[in-house]
């Protein structure tokens, strides 16, 4: 069937181009989850209109909608900046967990006896650490033996999580939960502190999308992260050192995850506590998100946006239509879906075979002769 | 003994899932594609093989619509990835998720309709898969009750892994297979018609995932229809794939080594009670044994990577999409 | 010769990719039970031309007749329902399997069973061909011969008629192509149309019926080899010389040589040696021109100096100083300012999806003092470039990759011209541009010169070497062939030279 149609490369598309295929492919999407809520006997127009309101009707659901936004984006945002390099980092929600289980160690251990911003800082330099341990692992082991790093950081993910099952089920375990195994709750020192009923670290996430913008834009390291992304040979040529860019540049990322993993452990939504739902496959959902906002910390920005709305609203209209909240789900991935098929026809072009074929070119793919 | 039999005994059962999930990947993974979308498909298969149940009463047909659920949620992955050149990791993913929500959406919807809000399958399709005692040789001692009385689709797993097997390694189409995963231009040069190998192998990888759904929510639930059925299962046997090194024949041995990690978080302290000189195992903590596949999967990894082996490894052109014109 | 039916006609073959143009107007013909050379230098298209036999492209005008007959071959599948089979330069062999299994992969002769016996079958095939191979051995412990031997054993035995070899002797040892030889000649014998890619003259003779000769994708001529001498096949290869009106400024030449070149030895994958024991010195104020056909070890020989290439034996010398095993990034550190445009521009000179002015960070980003990296300098070098050497983009940010190959090669080359540097590396500057940005690129390597630069200036076009360079090195099989004054010698005793056919060569001092 292949043979039937021939499919050859045409030159990338501008901004303007994929801002329009996107805004086109999330229509398409909705329509088509729409068309199941119609088939289930409701409203579409109705449900959405709930779904879009659902983060900004009181405090309370927005408060609830920047408890998804913030982890999300952290953990996009980290994950961007190894896919930048073309390094499969599928391992954020292990990071993320790894952050916050060093970051909930400094809490337990220091939360009554040191100083409120003193903790923070450490903390969340702990977070950091832990995070960009995970992910040093398996860019080293790539580096020096080639291990596949996309199957190595997935087994951590999992190494992670049942490293948190545990802990709360042995040493952290909090004594006086008869019953149940969980952590203590963080002392008040190590919370993360609330500015008008909504805890901060909105602010740190947003600063995070403004210094990543600077650091791949403006920076020498950003500059090493394309280059060695775009080929590994012209890196080598410029003189750069391959396998400490790969390394440093992991680190980085998987620190920024376990940053996101710091913050949300430490605040009012996870009760101050870790638990193993602490990542709830956020990892997961930020490659997703990374990828649709083709690795842009302002694109990651919207997308998680967009995301979040869509997630806290379906579990607003849950409740008001009766309708699973896992229509998120779905429709992330329709999303996803449609704009993955989309992009074949941004970046391809298909002829119908004839027998002779005239005029065909591929522009910007040049290719000579190479003998 | 009886602990050791009923220990052994239901961690063959608890393989089951990983071996079916395993089994479909392997065989992806073989013509080239990386579909991190095991646990995705194995959720609609379990939906679908279940509501199938339910409706029907029909265990056969139950399982034909797993199948087929996975098969063509699998063909999604392969006209994004195969025709339209899309990013497999991120595709793999997203099925997961959609697959997630895909179940819980139409389990949520399926305990609505159902009157008493809880979706059950008949008596008669339950016992259709209860433990199915074979003639004579379940008589043997032991032997008999650890591998001749197990349900029809723990069988039917083994069966289908060996199958898979038998065409991986010794059939020429097995062979094609092969090839298109190492070296797809030179299947290409070869006259194969490599996007067509691997359609029909995702998708049929795809359909042994359903199947896998459908043991875990037919015959793990009890019969009564569970959200959350899969449970990571997709995640172990993506991981079971590395362990087993791209084996079916291994999966089925890996499926039960898995199997009694999986058992051992319930069991290990009457192992501890029964033998004083286990008494060890009751110590560990169940975390411990949930963590187990995944870290001995990592370690097999970067001993193979560290060997730089050929055998044995990752088909050499998973993940990476292939485009003729391409030099 | 009696007149046999044709097996394969090409009338009007053109090939397109994006603005290279790599096939126009070829004409093409095999008769069944003869052999045909198809030669030409680097770049001449052969290798596309016969891909399209192949099915790996299609083309994109003309007409292909097998057996009298016009077809579309769309895929390699088509190909082989053809009766066609070629064996590509570099294997398509699955490494992991063994040779049988490579053999009989996509052979309807295969059964549904992978059976043990099935390697008698073709191993009685193997004999009848007067090829020794053990089959049973995995592709990656084979050594390069053998993998051919499975390549041709694989078509044969798909019971191909027509036989297409890209460049088959490049890897042998002459004893090895002596073998293949022979059984090329016994399938010919047997009715077997065969054409064979290559630009070793002395074989071309030997073993060809006809040649066809290619220059720059178009078909030139076909003679009969009987009736033809390798002077004649050199001059319709490389084409008669032609007056260009290159400048060539007059620089005092330093006696001290400026980069050294000793007894160099490079290894490739396969541990051939693909530099053999070359030595040679570039002098300030002079362009030393290296000519060769492709594959004679010019890439090795560009990237071991730049640091890029693992080095067996021997030692680069740039003022005393051995760099031979330094990084690149040390060699810039010792103060050495080389530039080395790369073949492979996107892939090695460049970064493919940043735009021009990114691209002139390369490889001093790091000059700049703090954390950020200064693009107020870039942004000066790019505009200067893009109007020195007239490129056309949308604007300095737009990727490189969205250019046209005549513009990226400009930008590298320019970004390495204008870091002004001691020494000028620059393998094929010129391919894919036109007339007017060729010319562009020769000033500006003669300013160069004139500044005192050395610049070792990789070519394939002799007419442009003749003019440009001072002095001409031919490579042939990764030795140097001859050093020759560029303004003394003639293109035919290049083409000789190249072809390594040294005694004709010789004989005419």
């Amino acid at each position: 069937m292949i043979n039937l149609v021939h499919v050859s490369k045409r030159p990338e598309p501008t901004k303007i181009q994929v801002v329009l295929w996107y805004i086109v492919a999330i229509l398409c999407a909705v329509f088509i989850s729409g068309l199941l809520i119609f088939v289930l006997k409701q409203n579409p127009i109705e449900y959405f209109k709930v779904v879009i309101m659902g983060s900004f009707k009181s405090h309370l659901s927005f408060k609830a909608f920047v408890r998804i936004f913030v982890p999300l984006l952290i953990a996009s945002l980290g994950v961007s900046v190894a896919f930048k390099m073309k390094f499969w980092n599928i391992g954020a929600e292990g990071q993320f967990i790894m952050g916050a289980v060093f970051a909930c160690w400094v809490g337990l251990k220091f939360g009554e006896t040191w100083n409120h911003w003193v903790l923070m800082a450490v903390m969340l330099v702990a977070g950091a650490i832990g995070g960009g341990l995970l992910g040093i692992i398996p860019a080293f082991l790539k580096c020096k033996f080639g291990t596949n790093e996309t199957l190595l950081t997935l087994m951590l993910n999992y190494i992670a999580l049942y490293l948190v099952l545990y802990l709360s089920d042995g040493p952290w375990r909090d004594p006086e939960l008869k019953g149940f195994s969980n952590i203590k709750q963080l002392p008040k020192a190590a919370r993360v502190d609330n500015i008008a009923g909504i805890d901060v670290s909105w602010i740190l996430a947003l600063i995070l999308v403004v210094v990543l913008f600077v650091y791949f834009r403006y920076s020498k390291q950003g500059y090493e992260i394309s280059v060695v992304g775009d080929s590994q040979n012209t890196a080598r040529y410029s003189g750069m050192n391959v396998n400490k860019v790969v390394m440093r540049t992991m680190f980085i990322s998987s620190a920024i995850c376990g940053i996101g993993g710091m913050l949300k452990m430490a605040g009012e939504g996870s009760s101050y506590t870790l638990g193993v739902g602490i990542a709830g496959g956020v990892g997961f959902t930020a490659i997703i998100v990374a990828w649709l906002a083709k690795l842009s910390p302002v694109g990651i920005t919207i997308v998680t946006f967009l995301f979040a709305v869509l997630e806290k609203g379906c579990g607003t209209a849950e409740t008001k239509f009766n309708l699973s909240a896992s229509v998120a789900d779905i429709v992330q991935g329709l999303i996803l879906f449609i704009i993955l098929g989309f992009e074949f026809f941004i970046r391809y072009k298909i002829t119908f075979n004839k027998p002779v074929l005239l005029n065909k070119s591929s522009e910007g793919d040049a290719k000579e002769e190479k003998e | 003994m009886n602990t050791i039999i009923k220990f052994l005994f239901a961690a063959i059962k608890a393989g089951v899932p990983f071996l079916y999930g395993t089994t479909g990947e392997i065989i992806t993974q073989k013509s080239g594609s990386l579909n991190l979308g095991v646990e995705g498909m194995m959720y609609m298969g379990a939906f679908v093989g279940f509501y199938a149940g339910f409706k029907t009463n029909n265990i056969f047909l139950a399982l034909i619509c797993a199948f087929f659920t996975g098969a063509v949620a699998a063909f999604v992955f392969a006209f994004l990835t195969v025709t339209l050149q899309a990013n497999q990791n991120v595709t793999g993913l997203a099925l997961t998720i959609f697959g997630g929500g895909f179940s819980t959406f139409f389990g949520e919807m399926m305990i609505k309709f159902t009157p008493n809000g809880l979706p059950k399958l008949s008596e008669e399709f339950i016992k259709g898969l209860s433990e199915f005692k074979i003639p004579f040789l379940s008589d043997i001692p032991y032997i008999g009750k650890l591998l001749f009385s197990h349900n029809i689709l723990v069988y039917l797993s083994i069966i289908v892994a060996l199958l898979c097997w038998v065409y991986l390694r010794f059939t020429k189409y097995g062979l094609h297979t092969r090839s298109v995963g190492e070296n797809p231009a030179a299947a290409d040069a070869s006259g194969l018609n490599v996007t067509l190998i691997k359609y029909l192998n995702i998708m049929l990888g795809g359909g042994i995932c359903g199947l896998g759904g459908a043991y875990v929510s037919l015959v793990n639930g009890g019969g009564v229809w569970n959200n959350g059925c899969v449970n990571g299962q997709g995640w172990i046997s993506v991981a079971l794939v590395i362990f087993a090194s791209w084996s079916p024949a291994k999966a089925i041995f890996g499926s039960l080594v898995f199997g009694m990690f999986t058992e051992l978080q319930i069991r290990a302290n009457d192992f501890a009670h029964e033998f004083p000189f286990l008494g060890f195992l009751g110590h560990i903590p169940t975390a411990f044994y949930k963590m187990l596949p995944f870290a001995i999967t990592a370690l097999v990894l970067v001993v193979t990577s560290i060997s730089q082996k050929r055998e044995g490894n990752q088909p050499a052109a998973c993940g990476i999409n292939y485009y003729r014109e391409e030099r | 010769m009696s007149m046999t039916s044709t097996a394969i006609e090409l009338k009007g073959i053109r090939k397109v990719f994006g603005n290279v143009v790599a096939n126009d107007q070829v004409d093409l013909s095999v008769r069944k039970g003869e052999i045909l050379a198809l030669l030409g230098e680097n770049g001449s298209g052969k290798t596309t031309l016969m891909n399209m036999l192949s099915g790996i492209y299609q083309p994109d005008g003309g007409t292909i007749k097998v057996n009298g007959k016009v077809v579309h071959i769309s895929s390699p599948e088509d190909s082989k329902k053809f009766g066609i089979g070629m064996i590509h330069q570099h294997f398509k062999l699955v490494e992991l399997f063994s040779g049988i299994d490579n053999v009989l992969l996509g052979s309807s002769k295969q059964e549904f069973f992978l059976r043990k016996k099935r390697i008698n079958t073709v191993n009685q095939a193997v004999k009848d061909f007067g090829l020794s191979v053990d089959l049973s051995k995995k592709v990656y412990d084979m050594s390069v011969s053998e993998k051919q031997s499975v390549e041709i054993i694989k078509v044969l035995f798909n019971g191909a008629k027509i036989l297409i070899l890209d460049e088959p002797t490049a890897v042998l040892t002459p004893q090895e192509t002596q073998v293949l030889f022979d059984i090329l000649r016994k399938m010919r014998d047997n009715g077997c149309a065969i054409v064979i890619i290559t630009h070793k003259l002395n074989e071309v003779l030997e073993i060809s019926d006809r040649v066809t000769i290619l220059r720059k994708g178009k078909s030139i001529a076909t003679v009969t080899t009987s009736e033809t001498t390798a002077e004649e096949l050199t001059e319709l290869m490389v084409g008669h010389a032609v007056k260009l009106e290159i400048e060539r400024p007059e620089v005092e030449v330093e006696d001290s040589p400026l980069f050294s070149v000793h007894h160099l030895v490079v290894e490739n994958e396969d541990k051939i040696n693909i530099i053999d024991d070359i030595s040679f010195d570039l002098r300030r104020g002079e362009i030393l021109g290296v000519a060769g056909v492709a594959g004679s070890g010019q890439k090795e020989l560009c990237e071991s100096i730049a640091g890029l290439q693992k080095v067996k034996r021997g030692a680069i010398l740039y003022e005393k100083e051995n760099i031979v095993d330094k990084k690149p990034m040390d060699i810039i550190k010792l103060g050495i300012s080389m530039s080395f445009i790369p073949e492979d521009r996107l892939g090695m000179g460049l970064s493919a999806s940043m735009g021009i002015r990114d691209n002139m960070l390369l490889k001093n980003y790091r000059k700049s003092k703090g954390l950020f990296v200064d693009r107020k300098k870039a942004t000066e070098t790019a505009n200067e470039i893009v109007n020195k050497y007239d490129i056309s983009a949308p604007d300095i940010v737009t990727p490189v990759s969205r250019l046209s190959g005549g513009n990226v090669q400009k930008v590298l080359l320019g970004r390495e011209i204008e870091a002004k540097p001691n020494v000028i590396i620059t393998a094929y500057p010129v391919r894919g541009l036109d007339i007017n940005s060729s010319y562009v690129v020769y000033n500006a390597l003669n300013a160069s010169k004139k500044m005192g630069a050395g610049v070792l200036f990789i070519g394939e076009d002799l007419d442009v070497m003749l003019e440009l360079c001072d002095r001409i090195m031919v490579l042939c099989h990764g030795k140097i062939t001859g050093v020759v004054d560029a303004k003394t010698t003639t293109k035919e005793k290049l083409g000789l030279l190249m072809t390594g056919v040294k005694e004709v060569a010789n004989s005419d001092d």
